[in-house]
């Protein structure tokens, strides 16, 4: 079982990063969600807000991570322009996707729009990190407050989950690929 | 809220929503400026492996906490009329949804 440095940081922007992001903001409108239709207000414990605290922090670190790692270190990848008279395009997965009109669009509307998309869910989860935290009090008071904020968590699932989707699709049409081999498990013969 | 209930000041959370908007709304414009300018795409070349992406998203990082940074201390012990606060920032993040979404922007 052997994968690249480029395949396994990739794997780790996309699916440890991107994918506990999402999967957090999900968890996030599901509760901001059950909130809204629960007929006493519940307190948390001051170790319950402790640890939903930590939750959200994480969960903005997470995206912040995700898109980072995503804008500095795989895009170059991705990106990178073949030598003139390149036959192969297969390490060059931009100039692969374009190269072909069928695939182009995964490029010119999944990538652009997903490169984009992708810090509106980290600023606005980094925002409801904030409110959720620092504005508990505020946010009982006022339920335009409340509305906001599921209004921005429902935004972000959505972003994120434009992201997510279009950079699994992209990275399936056309792999970041190369570096240094790393082999996981070897089997005997 | 109960009347035992002392009035909370909502500004920062105001705060917060508003510069969120603002600062999705200044990526819509950068990116659009980046694809429609090639001086401008130019100047976004902060790190240029990655094209004019990490200008876009650094400018619009830089205007979204500058924007929370005074509007925080503008807001900071008040009670804001949050309707036209989040009718506000909605529109906003609308259209920087548009201003990325590739169709949109080659139409332009």
């Amino acid at each position: 079982m052997q994968l690249t440095t480029r395949e396994l940081l990739t794997a780790l922007h996309g699916m440890l990063f991107g994918g506990f992001f999402l999967m957090a903001i999900f968890g996030l409108v599901v509760e901001l969600v059950r909130s809204r239709h629960t007929s006493t207000h519940i307190e948390l414990t001051p170790r319950g807000r402790t640890i939903e605290s930590w939750f959200l922090i994480l969960m903005a670190a997470f995206g912040w991570l995700a898109v980072f790692t995503g804008t500095y270190v795989i895009y170059p990848w991705y990106r990178a322009k073949p030598p003139a008279n390149t036959a192969d395009l297969t390490a060059y997965p931009r100039y692969l996707l374009l190269s072909h009109p069928n695939t182009a669009a995964w490029h010119n509307l999944g990538m652009e729009w997903k490169e984009h998309i992708a810090f509106f869910a980290t600023i606005a989860v980094t925002m409801l990190a904030f409110v959720l935290i620092r504005q508990r009090a505020a946010l009982r008071q006022y339920p335009q407050l409340r509305n906001a904020v599921l209004g921005f968590a429902l935004l972000a699932l959505a972003s994120c989950g434009v992201a997510a989707g279009f950079g699994a699709m992209v990275n399936k049409a056309a792999p970041v690929t190369g570096g240094n081999t790393i082999t996981l498990i070897r089997s005997g013969q | 809220m109960t009347l035992t209930e002392t009035q909370v000041p909502n500004g920062p959370a105001a705060a917060a929503i508003l510069s969120a908007a603002i600062g999705c709304f200044a990526l819509g414009l950068t990116t659009v400026a980046a694809d429609k300018s090639k001086a401008v795409n130019k100047l976004m070349l902060f790190y240029p492996p990655s094209g004019a992406l990490t200008g876009e998203t650094t400018i619009a990082i830089v205007v979204w906490l500058v924007a929370w940074l005074i509007l925080a201390r503008l807001w900071r012990n008040s009670t804001r009329a949050l309707g036209p606060i989040n009718i506000a920032s909605f529109v906003l993040l609308l259209c920087g949804l548009l201003l990325t979404f590739p169709p949109f922007v080659d139409a332009l």
